[in-house]
């Protein structure tokens, strides 16, 4: 009975977290071009999706900010924590205190201070800020993804490595990188994933002619969003759906073989 | 060459982009068109539209803050209930959805809330009066707890699973019944996840203008469409700045209670 | 003979499919120091979780004072746990960790204070009240949880390897004060442990565990001299277990040489294990001996020298406090009561050995 309680509970808050998304699917067959009303099963929004430049345009300026973005943040994030780990307490808290702060700003903050030094260093308002923009905070979540994995990896295991003739450099990517490895993984995903759903941020600092896939849809919100983005968003969250799915699976055979 | 050196980019990034841009912010906003000292933008919040409109986040933040608590402590329960294998299927769960792009999903809730929508024809089909759901307050606090309670979940989660079985078999044995080791035990234990988990909340509630954009209709001002105006049509950086760091007052706060509680330097939900 | 203050009976538990506790029948006298001895995954520790309340028997009894307890909650039962990571409350000070069992009874405040003044005095740690709980060693650590314990009065201890997290100085500390704390309070101590030594210093009734049964109950003596099988032999102490034959009475035949012992009633010409402590091996000349053999190896182990010698194609161990050079011919005897005879086992589910540590 309480099982039965606590398995209903659990699928309410399944539904409340994806009712919209599957709405936004079903919504990507209407053909009408209103949110409120159904009028029948359609393709054509699938269609216009590959011929309207301005949308893939869009989707080519989020995919490439956010993979050089998480790449850039996860070199730099990673590094870090290396460096952290090796300082005495009072440095390493200060450290991590500043790394707290994009975390737990506004966005709308960190995104209009971006804003400000970008015009007062004279910098145009365009990719690259955006790309700066979404590094900065994406950084936080590598170096907290990573740092844990770094503190497990217990210095003597390094020291093991290097008692046994391996070069720092060799130790480092033979013993303390595999351990870490986990860390990095989950730490991309994680700063490719929030680079992938910021809007306000970009908002800010993105400047005029360029769009992302959120500030598009900002953009139409007034006059009605194309229903081809829905048609993007559907695909874009099922191809990753697939991966995350097929990813996990050999694990989850291995748990139940042990 | 000292390994301590490796976080020189991260230090110099961090300087340059979050830092001085934070100085640059209280500089706009302590200073006047001309660059002369003046308090006149921190203190442009008493004006009537602009205090209203910063009672009103706080309110509805508070609501959402509450709100998503309520949800998320029982959740984490019962997902800490299930077993360890499923841990990365709690993470994959909550991240997920943030694969949707996040204005379309809350656009999406227009479509639900609406007078002809979903939830109202579910309503009607029992028979009950329907409701006028959107473009109210109400919508816009139900559209942040369903942005942010992620952001609940997975902290109060965490600390749930680092509560050691033997620590509340330990209660048990002293005689604690299952309230009592629940209030005595579990949940001063899960506070650090709690405190993290409503500042992860409380903040870009309190903060948002988009979620106010999307499901207030435009008719409900916060705070955040305060300062998103004055940086984008009205282009008065120092006002726009002084704004912020009115409301950084609160997130100050917010963060303070947070590094109190945040005593391995692990940070938050991640 | 006081009636048992505890009675397992027929208790079974698996998980999974694998046995953990088969047929299990136990009882522990009041006042009685009791260790649950045994290599890891003998199921001694699911027995004492059963104990406490924390599993629940597939099969069988739990007796308390002759009140069935089987099903009550651990809150409801009178004895407290010692765990073997301490499992203190760390978001509470020292005083609050020991409070908040009497808390629950709703003791009174005076009474707490009292109470926990008493326990930290009894652990050695006077003054520790506003210490945090992670400011603490180890052993500090456990002596806070056995003050926690202790104050709820229980008639019964239970101690999950408390002694398991700390260095070896620390640990033989430890044991001469859970002796001592066990006489002033005068209550029943349950012990698990798969440190031999720890459950032989400490114990008045040790029971050996193994793959879910009893192995062999008895006091510490008992237990080392008499093993009942090869098993309790090879984990308690050194020993030499080797093939042998009962002749007749009183008469063992050991790698092709008599032995005369003190055993009766095995029957004639029957195989048995015969178990030799290393300390029950004399040495002396090579003529004289029941066997005979050379000195392979030998270490200085401060009270004695610890020997291999090669003889009738065994390798026995030896302890003697007179040195034989490697290579020194000598003579092997063994005093007729230092040879403990045992039937070899009839099933392999009964008795393996092997300690999987």
């Amino acid at each position: 009975m309480k099982k039965l309680w606590k398995r209903c509970y659990l699928a309410l808050i399944l539904i409340f977290l994806y009712a919209p998304i599957a709405t936004l699917m079903v919504l990507s067959f209407n053909s009408s071009k209103f949110m409120s009303k159904w009028t029948g099963f359609s393709l054509k929004w699938y269609r216009q999706l590959f011929e309207s430049p301005l949308i893939l345009s869009a989707l080519k300026n989020t995919l490439l900010i956010a993979v050089l973005s998480a790449l850039i943040s996860t070199v730099i994030g990673t590094l870090a924590c290396i460096g952290i780990s090796r300082m005495k307490k009072v440095p390493r808290t200060v450290f991590m205190g500043i790394n707290n702060i994009p975390m737990l700003n506004a966005e709308i903050v960190t995104g209009v201070s971006l804003m400000l030094v970008f015009i007062a260093t004279g910098m145009t308002l365009g990719f690259q800020t955006i790309l700066i923009g979404h590094i900065t905070f994406n950084i936080p979540y590598v170096v907290l993804s990573v740092m844990p994995k770094l503190k497990q990896t217990q210095k003597s295991t390094y020291e093991a490595a290097l008692d046994l003739g391996a070069t720092p450099l060799y130790a480092f990517f033979k013993v303390v990188f595999p351990d870490l490895l986990p860390g990095i993984l989950s730490g991309f995903l994680m700063a490719f994933t929030m680079s992938l759903d910021d809007f306000i941020i970009t908002h800010f600092v993105k400047g005029a002619g360029i769009n992302t896939l959120s500030t598009l849809i900002y953009s139409e919100v007034r006059k009605g969003v194309r229903p081809s983005l829905y048609a993007l968003s559907t695909i874009m969250f099922l191809a990753v759906f697939l991966l995350l799915v097929l990813a996990n699976l050999p694990k989850k055979n291995r748990g139940g073989n042990s | 060459m000292s390994k301590k050196a490796l976080a020189g980019p991260y230090l110099v990034w961090m300087i340059g982009f979050t830092l001085i841009p934070l100085a640059l912010v209280f500089y706009y906003g302590l200073t006047d068109a001309s660059g002369a000292f003046t308090l006149e933008n921190i203190l442009a919040i008493t004006s009537e539209e602009r205090i209203g409109a910063l009672w009103r986040s706080l309110k509805l933040s508070l609501f959402s803050t509450a709100a998503c608590l309520l949800l998320a402590y029982p959740l984490a329960m019962i997902l800490k209930g299930m077993s360890v294998s499923k841990n990365s299927f709690v993470v994959f769960v909550f991240i997920l959805p943030m694969w949707m792009n996040f204005l379309l999903r809350t656009m999406a809730w227009q479509t639900l809330l609406d007078k002809n929508g979903v939830i109202n024809s579910i309503l009607g089909f029992f028979g009950l009066p329907g409701q006028n759901l959107i473009n109210t307050q109400g919508a816009i606090v139900f559209g942040m707890v369903y942005n942010f309670l992620p952001f609940m979940v997975l902290p109060i989660y965490n600390a749930l699973t680092k509560i050691g079985n033997d620590t509340i078999e330990a209660a048990r044995d002293l005689g604690a019944g299952s309230l009592k080791t629940f209030t005595r035990i579990i949940l001063p234990l899960s506070l650090p996840g709690i405190i993290s988990g409503i500042t992860m909340v409380f903040v870009p509630s309190l903060t948002t203008f988009v979620i106010s954009d999307l499901l207030g209709g435009g008719m409900v001002l916060l705070i955040g469409n305060v300062i998103e105006q004055e940086f984008t049509f009205a282009s008065n950086w120092n006002l726009g700045s002084g704004m912020s760091l009115v409301l950084m007052v609160f997130i100050l706060i917010s963060m303070a209670a947070f590094a109190r509680y945040d005593k391995d330097g692990e940070g938050a939900a991640f | 003979m006081s009636q048992p203050l505890i009675n397992l009976i027929d208790i079974s538990k698996s998980y999974d499919g694998s046995t953990i506790l088969d047929e299990l029948n136990l009882s522990v006298r009041e006042n009685e120091f009791v260790t649950l001895l045994g290599p890891s995954g003998c199921g001694k520790t699911t027995t004492l979780r059963i104990l406490g309340g924390f599993e629940t028997p597939d099969k069988g009894r739990v007796l308390f004072d002759g009140r069935d307890i089987t099903k009550m909650p651990p809150n409801r039962r009178m004895l407290n746990t010692v765990f073997q990571k301490y499992a203190l409350f760390t978001h509470m000070n020292v005083a609050d960790n020991i409070a908040f069992g009497l808390q629950i009874k709703k003791k009174s405040g005076n009474y707490i204070k009292d109470k926990i003044k008493y326990a930290l005095k009894l652990v050695n740690l006077e003054g520790f009240e506003k210490r945090s709980v992670s400011s603490l060693s180890g052993g500090q650590q456990q002596r806070i949880a056995i003050a926690r314990a202790i104050v709820n009065e229980p008639k019964v201890l239970l101690l999950d390897e408390p002694l398991g997290a700390m260095d070896l100085k620390l640990r033989q500390d430890m044991q001469y004060e859970l002796i001592r704390l066990k006489n002033e309070l005068g209550i029943t101590f349950l012990y698990v442990t798969h440190d031999q030594e720890e459950a032989l210093t400490m114990s008045d009734t040790i029971v050996v565990m193994n793959q879910g049964y009893i192995q062999q109950m008895g006091t510490p003596e008992e237990i080392y001299n008499e093993p009942q099988n090869a098993f309790v032999a090879d984990f308690i102490g050194d020993s030499n277990i080797i093939d042998g034959c009962m002749i007749r009475d009183e008469l063992v035949e050991i790698l092709g040489a008599k032995f005369a012992c003190v055993d009766k009633g095995f029957g004639c010409n029957k195989p048995v294990d015969v178990v030799i402590r290393p300390e029950d091996v004399d040495l002396i000349g090579p003529e004289e001996g029941t066997l005979s053999g050379v000195v392979s190896h030998i270490i200085f182990k401060g009270v004695h020298y610890e020997m291999e010698v090669m003889a009738g194609g065994f390798e026995w161990l030896v302890h003697s406090t007179d040195c034989f050079p490697v290579g020194t011919r000598v003579g092997i005897h063994v005093d007729p009561f230092d040879i403990q005879i045992m039937n070899k086992p009839e099933s392999e589910d009964e008795e393996a050995i092997g300690t999987d540590e």
